[in-house]
């Protein structure tokens, strides 16, 4: 408990550090636009792949679990558009992003305190927390969203094609996929998701920022970062879903 | 000049800096030296507030570091060029992008003007022509060679040095030593070099301290560092077989 509140305060005062104005603003947009490219456009393929092969998996499943006759068929389009914006789409892809973004934000930090650049900015008089995190959570916050609406669309691609290869018509997946589409839940997915790149980034930033030791201490801090934020997306999950849907 | 009183720093139970006073002159390279784990390392960050002290005063020219204001401490860093041990250059940037690095961050110059300077700082540490270099492509001597065109870009008035011949061959370390000194002389500036190497001592040592457990033991330039009764002093001095042979000579 002890240890959990120091963490807690440790990662507070980080934060306190980190939301501060940039020094200088042509600097901080070009660490933004490479935050951006590391972040964001590096995850799309992995994003697409995953989401258009679970897709056509769910759809898949789906048609197979429905093989009552009193059941319509259109219901493949409509369960896979439902599973994958309110859940596999803002929760499995986050928990996946944790996993990719998370460890290598921690390990750069990481690196970069071991090796003494952290040290190096703060002599110059640099706040290497903002320098260094800011343009992180920015970049996260504003680009994932946009993964989680491609996910959205492709993995309904690969629902579709899933369907197909069970017999499911294309009038029917798309009768299904439009059936009772309540819109709010693309704004609950992309609300989860700004919660969920807030924990990856500030979560795995605290982790690599704190880092003592050597190479080992780097992978360790990479290793709790990618635990720690996987286990705060699942709670916050829960919280979330209760708060929004309920 | 920098000037330090009093200082004390533990580390949970580990009393690593006892009571230390100082003056480190300006114009004059200032060796720390002493054997590993002696507290020279925690002394520099203390300076540099990388480390909080405990209780002392680090005076910056009569600036009390610790009592001024973050924002404060942070246009002072400004005036500080520091060589880490390992270069700690950054690894995505050229070595171009390094040295101009503080320039972008602190000064409204126009890009010719960056240029111009960080090709005279690359000039000064005889690295011209290698702009577009990664850290990665460098050799030791090189990176330390950049760290210090990157710590002098910014006409600091105060240098510190931790431990910049580690890893160095003899001859590539005089050459670092030498560029320190050269610096230190022709800018007028402070500075505080951190080494065990006996060479080092030998070449540039003009005001040094022995700390020894944290305490300062020993101060002195080199000729009096030769002919020191200090035991402890001595015991770390002619370690090498090398020095206890010039010793009897």
């Amino acid at each position: 408990m002890t240890k959990l509140l120091h963490h807690l305060g440790l990662y507070f005062i980080m934060m306190k550090k980190v939301i501060s104005k940039p020094k200088n603003w042509s600097v901080f947009r070009k660490q933004l636009s490479l935050e951006m490219e590391k972040v964001g456009l590096n995850s799309v393929s992995l994003v697409i792949i995953l989401s258009f092969f679970v897709g056509a998996v769910v759809s898949i499943q789906t048609s197979i679990n429905m093989s009552n006759p009193l059941l319509p068929s259109y219901l493949v389009g409509l369960a896979s558009r439902d599973s994958l914006i309110l859940e596999f789409s803002p929760t499995m892809i986050s928990l996946i992003l944790a996993g990719k973004v998370g460890s290598s934000i921690a390990s750069e930090l990481g690196s970069m305190r071991v090796t003494e650049q952290i040290d190096a900015l703060e002599i110059m008089g640099i706040n290497s927390a903002s320098f260094l995190i800011l343009p992180k959570v920015i970049a996260a916050v504003f680009f994932f969203p946009f993964l989680i609406i491609i996910s959205m669309g492709v993995g309904m691609v690969g629902a579709w094609v899933g369907g197909l290869s069970t017999n499911i018509t294309t009038a029917d997946f798309m009768y299904g996929l439009k059936y009772e589409f309540t819109p709010f839940y693309i704004s609950y997915a992309i609300i989860k998701t700004i919660f969920f790149a807030f924990i990856i980034s500030t979560v795995s930033a605290y982790f690599g920022y704190h880092t003592k030791g050597g190479a080992i201490a780097v992978g360790k801090a990479s290793t709790t970062a990618v635990v720690s934020s996987s286990i705060l997306i699942l709670l916050f999950n829960y919280i979330l879903t209760d708060i929004i849907l309920s | 000049m920098i000037e330090i009183q009093n200082i004390e720093k533990h580390f949970g139970n580990n009393h690593v800096l006892k009571n230390v006073s100082f003056l480190f002159e300006r114009g004059k390279t200032n060796l720390i030296i002493g054997e590993s784990g002696s507290g020279k390392t925690t002394l520099i960050k203390v300076l540099i507030g990388l480390h909080k002290i405990d209780s002392g005063t680090v005076l910056f020219d009569g600036v009390d570091f610790n009592a001024i204001k973050t924002k404060k401490q942070r246009l002072l860093r400004q005036e500080i060029g520091m060589l880490f041990q390992g270069g700690a250059l950054y690894d995505y940037m050229s070595v171009e992008e390094n040295i101009m690095f503080p320039l972008n961050m602190f000064t409204k110059k126009t890009d010719v003007e960056k240029l111009e300077r960080v090709n005279f700082c690359l000039k000064r540490v005889k690295l011209e022509g290698k702009n577009r270099l990664m850290p990665s492509e460098l050799s030791g001597g090189m990176t330390k060679r950049v760290a210090i065109a990157r710590a002098i870009v910014m006409q600091p008035k105060y240098l510190l040095c931790d431990e910049p011949n580690s890893g160095l061959d003899p001859k590539t370390a005089i050459i670092i030593d030498n560029l320190i000194q050269e610096i230190t002389k022709e800018y007028n500036i402070t500075t505080i070099v951190n080494t065990h190497d006996m060479n080092s001592v030998m070449e540039i040592g003009e005001n040094i301290t022995f700390i020894n457990k944290g305490e300062i033991w020993w101060k002195g330039n080199k000729d009096e560092l030769l002919n020191s009764n200090n035991k402890e002093l001595n015991d770390f001095v002619f370690a090498s077989e090398l020095f206890k042979r010039l010793k009897k000579v």
